[in-house]
């Protein structure tokens, strides 16, 4: 019987779903639950809509295991759009603080929404699918462990949606990027296990004689994430059908371990596993061999070594002792050419295909994408030093600088990719529209470069005014004439916003009509057929 | 060494000879640029962390070389920033805020050292510019509730207004009308409170309302309506409102009056800030 373990194990999860709705002892963890029960029951009834009693069509051991990766294509699309307007709403919300709508809708609940949306549902599912698809490809082999690939895409899924949800009734535990309480943790420490064994199983049927370069970045990411988020989230519920906990770190010991593990969310999710991406897809698109196998091996084991020592240029100037301060800024600068060994072996594999920025939109927001991650991983060991954090730290400074590396980098490689698989895996010969991908790529960067450089000003003018004092020694500023100082750059950050989630929606639309199989009829983009000859 | 099967056609760079999905790895050496910054970022930070301090050792850390210490760069900040303004600091405290006000050297000091105090404690109810809001005074003018000079101002900063947990605090308590008079009569006395400093909608309304307040009000609020500094009753002749203008906020206010609160500051920024701050106010257009 198709889907029989699966039906008969997520009724008993819906039942103690249900259970648990019934006796939690606070009452956002009944909600939390019965949101659960109405996730994990409603899949079920699909499943069982869908099963079947006649014997399984024997599957093919030779083959590629796409599914979960067209599932993960469309995903990222749609949390990607979700993400990127909860967004635009959080930045008009700083701006007219009117739209706070309470309790559901406040700029405090909508934030880690944005936050986690971003770089966990669109950055994750793009990770996600994009590793699943290079490691099969790249190791000729076809994923490890049955349906193990389809329990990881829903497994994510639901974490996704119980952290969403959870953030909106207002359960979190305050850890910047880690938000989700113990129980969505737990949830969440189980798919990425599983994660691990799915990839690694792979790699270990490869029929290739080499790992190749992607998939060291896609593992170290994988590997290192599992670590940070175990160790981060350590901590004692309060009550085992509650949503409160109490972390096992208190104090200063706290802070560090919350940004050793934030400091390397940034390094091994949104750098290590989208440079994985990058060393798939632009050699492909470029259709030009990676510019430097030894930089490649060097730039990789120096960021893998340096980055997870770089957290503590978080707690400059804090309670965090000086010795840990002056070793995060001294490994945060070390960092710099690691981080750039990536930019140039992205960069430099265009050599001899230079005409392709021409012609090519795909190739185009690749190598931007490139540009701003060497922009932002100059920008952040700059931040670093502590006199320049001085100034910058706690102000829209840092926003400018992880949405250039958000929006830039992660962003711009990530549609780059799904550009490049989405005709692939639903065999189409090409999208639906390269026109439409150029419109993308003018609308997302004139949208980031708006938004970084409106940052970069309200940035330095908050951080200058707050530590503005008179010739007597006294203070110039409110906080609250900070605050109305920047309302016309958060306007215009929200125009910026608006403008990337417009070409994110655009793309929504070339993927959707692409994945139907349509071709849009229209004139073929500058350059990219041969200009006549006149006869000789 | 490569043997010539593995060259790429377009550079004429040697591959490493591997090919996976289509795709090969040029066999290029380290930039040289990159590897050199990158040393001397090695050794910059090998340099930084002997300079600071850096290393944990068993029971503490290298302290480096310079002798750094953030603790010690605030206290020495801290103690310049005291030492600076030490003269002015001591001789606040000796005066009173009147001698103060009287001193043009010491009046400067307070108002920028009040300015900066108003600007964490203060803004939050009173705005960034003391301009007020509903519920909470404006302090540029000079309508004074408590009194103006600056004695009574000092007096309000450090015991509050109605808050309880300090016994000298400022106290008074309009009694909800509305379990006293009649409806129809709160619409006559808010009718003609409203007529002292502007226009009204229904004028027969004044006369009748002019008599309720004879018989209910003047206690604390005057035969003028011109307010009562001693008990916390404000002039309601001078068309400036606390809870809002119109016959409608009037009568609201007559009905069930709302009481607002003010911290006292005494115990939480000590005297010397508390004479500052009212130096400040004092000095914003309404002293007296």
């Amino acid at each position: 019987m198709k889907f029989g373990t699966e039906i008969v194990l997520l009724s008993l999860f819906a039942f103690a779903a249900l259970v648990a709705a019934g006796f939690g002892v606070d009452e956002t963890f009944r909600q939390h639950m019965w949101v659960l029960f109405f996730t994990v029951a409603g899949f079920t009834v699909i499943l069982m809509r869908n099963t079947e009693f006649k014997p399984a069509a024997p599957i093919d051991p030779t083959a590629y295991m796409d599914g979960p990766v067209r599932y993960g294509a469309i995903a990222t699309m749609f949390w990607g759009v979700v993400g990127m307007l909860v967004g635009v709403v959080i930045a008009l919300q700083l701006a007219y603080p009117d739209l706070n709508i309470p309790p559901w809708f406040n700029f405090g609940r909508l934030r880690p929404l944005h936050t986690s949306g971003v770089v966990f549902a669109f950055g994750g599912n793009a990770l996600l699918c994009t590793s699943l698809y290079v490691v099969q490809r790249t190791c000729r082999a076809r994923l490890f462990g049955g349906s193990l690939a389809w329990f990881v895409f829903w497994g994510y899924q639901l974490f996704i949606v119980m952290a969403a949800t959870g953030y909106l009734l207002g359960i979190t535990e305050s850890r910047e990027y880690a938000e989700p309480e113990w129980y969505v943790d737990l949830w969440l420490t189980i798919v990425w296990v599983a994660y691990l064994l799915l990839f690694l199983g792979t790699i270990l049927k490869r029929k290739e004689p080499h790992i190749y370069v992607a998939n060291w970045f896609y593992l170290s990411f994988i590997v290192t994430i599992a670590m940070l988020h175990v160790v981060n989230n350590l901590s004692m519920p309060a009550s085992f059908l509650g949503s409160k906990s109490y972390s096992a770190f208190s104090g200063v010991q706290d802070a560090l371990t919350q940004w050793w593990y934030g400091h390397n969310a940034v390094g091994f999710f949104l750098t290590a596993g989208f440079l994985g991406m990058m060393y798939y897809f632009v050699p492909k698109q470029a259709n030009r061999p990676v510019f430097s196998y030894r930089l490649s091996i060097i730039h990789f084991w120096a960021i893998i070594f340096l980055y997870i020592w770089a957290g503590p240029h978080h707690l400059h100037y804090t309670a965090l002792p000086d010795w840990a301060q002056t070793l995060g800024m001294a490994f945060s600068i070390m960092l710099w050419m690691p981080s750039w060994g990536g930019m140039i072996n992205g960069v430099m594999t265009l050599s001899g295909a230079w005409d392709k920025l021409r012609t090519d939109p795909i190739i185009r927001m690749m190598v931007m994408a490139v540009a701003f991650y060497g922009m932002s991983t100059f920008e952040g060991p700059m931040m670093s030093i502590k006199a320049v954090n001085s100034l910058s730290h706690y102000t829209d400074w840092t926003i400018g600088h992880v949405h250039s590396g958000a929006l830039g980098w992660v962003g711009m490689i990530s549609f780059g990719a799904i550009y490049y698989m989405v005709p692939k895996l639903w065999n189409r010969d090409r999208l639906y529209s390269l026109r439409l991908v150029t419109w993308h790529f003018w609308l997302a960067t004139l949208g980031i470069v708006v938004y970084a450089a409106v940052m970069w000003v309200s940035g330095i003018m908050q951080g200058l005014m707050w530590r503005e004092y008179d010739e007597q020694g006294f203070l110039v500023y409110s906080f609250a004439e900070t605050v109305a100082a920047m309302h016309p750059y958060y306007v215009m950050r929200a125009i910026g916003g608006a403008m990337y989630l417009s070409g994110a929606l655009i793309m929504a639309w070339n993927v959707a009509m692409t994945i139907r199989g349509y071709q849009r009829k229209e004139q073929p983009l500058p350059g990219s057929v041969p200009a006549l000859q006149p006869a000789e | 060494m490569m043997s010539n099967e593995h060259v790429d056609e377009i550079s004429g760079i040697a591959t490493t000879g591997h090919e996976w999905d289509g795709i090969k790895e040029l066999n290029n050496p380290l930039p040289r640029w990159w590897v050199i910054t990158f040393y001397v970022t090695i050794a910059w930070a090998a340099a930084y962390t002997i300079a600071y301090p850096a290393w944990p050792m068993l029971s503490s850390a290298t302290k480096g070389v310079l002798g750094f210490s953030s603790r010690n760069d605030v206290k020495k900040e801290l103690a310049a920033a005291e030492a600076a303004k030490g003269n002015y600091v001591a001789a606040i405290e000796q005066n009173t805020v009147s001698e103060i006000v009287a001193n043009d050297a010491l009046r400067e000091f307070a108002v920028a050292a009040g300015g900066a105090a108003f600007k964490v404690n203060c803004v939050q109810c009173h705005g960034s510019g003391a301009q007020g809001s509903a519920g909470f005074p404006n302090l540029n003018d000079d309508d004074w509730l408590w009194g103006g000079k600056a004695e009574q101002i000092q007096e309000t900063i450090m015991h509050g207004i109605r808050f309880a947990s300090d016994l000298d605090t400022r106290v008074s308590e309009m009694p909800a009308f509305g379990d006293i008079i009649t409806p129809e009569q709160i619409t006559q006395v808010s009718a003609y409170v409203a007529s002292l400093s502007g226009a009204v909608k229904d004028a027969s309304l004044v006369e009748p309302g002019a008599r309720v307040f004879a018989e209910n009000c003047v206690a604390c609020h005057g035969d003028k309506a011109q307010g009562n500094r001693e008990l916390g009753a404000p002039n309601l002749t001078d068309a400036i409102w606390l809870y809002g203008s119109g016959e409608t906020a009037i009568a609201a206010q007559v009905r069930a009056p709302k009481h607002g609160v003010m911290p006292a500051w005494a115990g939480r920024l000590g005297q010397t800030a508390v004479k500052e701050l009212t130096v400040y106010v004092h000095s914003l257009g309404g002293g007296e």
